[in-house]
């Protein structure tokens, strides 16, 4: 499954564009602490947090995550959007809780089989 | 392969550029052709030691070295320095206000996290005079 797959799925809005929704989805995280997500996020992992700064996009890319999911109706800060365009990396949203969207996503099978 | 060696400046307080200059490195590292588990491990190296500077540190800069047998960070800063090295890799343990903490900052695991991803690390600090801190990698056929 791709970043768009998810997106149609779960019906989530797209912050930042037609960008990188090609992605694929290996698996996820979930975490609001930025150093436990660099700790352990993966590539390939779609990350669902509640920080919406533009700090965040320089650790999706460098932990090489498939695209970050603000949670909890959290809008991104037009710097975050604008970063996120410039490495490509997209953005979506999410009204729901990242319990409630990381059990859905979860639900459809992604990440089930990671080691 | 050539010798690489390249200097960047990273501001106090500055959270609009932070995270910039890991992101030169990560890209100048995929440039030359590393495996991908390699420069993911080193971007956590210099995400971390690029955020501690930003925070905690002061002015200060990161060098990266390229060579046949390694990849070396160095992060100096001129800033207040560290009291007790032996706490500060502590996990958990942080001086983070609470403005970085909102931010996300502050859970006390960048130290840690540094010692787990590298496969050597030396730091020298003095209270009042600043920090540095260098991050080795050794290189074992890590390219493609
Ligand atoms: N460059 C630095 N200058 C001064 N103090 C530092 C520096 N790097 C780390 N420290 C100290 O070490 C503590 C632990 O650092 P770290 O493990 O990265 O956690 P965190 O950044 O979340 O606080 C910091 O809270 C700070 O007190
Ligand atoms: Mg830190």
């Amino acid at each position: 499954m791709n970043v768009r797959d998810i997106q149609g799925l779960f019906h989530l809005d797209v912050a930042t564009g037609e960008i990188g929704l090609e992605r694929e989805v290996k698996g996820g995280y979930c975490g609001d602490l930025l150093s436990d997500v660099m700790a352990n996020a993966m590539e390939g992992h779609i990350w669902l947090t509640i920080q919406s700064h533009q700090n965040i996009v320089a650790v999706a890319v460098l932990k090489e995550m498939a695209a970050i999911i603000l949670v909890n109706g959290r809008l991104p800060d037009e710097n975050t959007k604008a970063k996120a365009k410039e490495e490509g990396l997209p953005i979506l949203l999410s009204s729901s809780t990242a319990y409630q969207l990381a059990g859905q996503i979860y639900g459809a099978g992604i990440g089930k089989t990671e080691v | 392969m050539p010798d690489l060696e390249r200097r960047f400046t990273i501001r106090a307080n500055d959270f609009v550029n932070a995270g910039e200059v890991s992101l030169e490195i990560q890209s100048i590292l995929k440039h030359i052709g590393f495996n991908p588990a390699l420069i993911r491990r080193i971007s956590v190296c210099a995400y971390e030691s690029e955020m501690n500077v930003v925070m905690h540190g002061g002015d200060g800069e990161a060098l990266l070295k390229v060579s046949p047998n390694s990849v070396t960070l160095v992060f100096t800063d001129q800033g207040k320095g560290i009291k007790d090295i032996e706490l500060a890799f502590k996990p958990g343990y942080s001086t983070a206000n609470l403005k970085h903490r909102e931010m996300g900052f502050g859970a006390g695991m960048g130290l840690p996290n540094i010692k787990e991803s590298a496969d050597s690390i030396e730091i020298h600090s003095e209270e009042g005079h600043g920090t540095t801190l260098n991050i080795g990698f050794e290189l074992e056929g890590d390219f493609g």
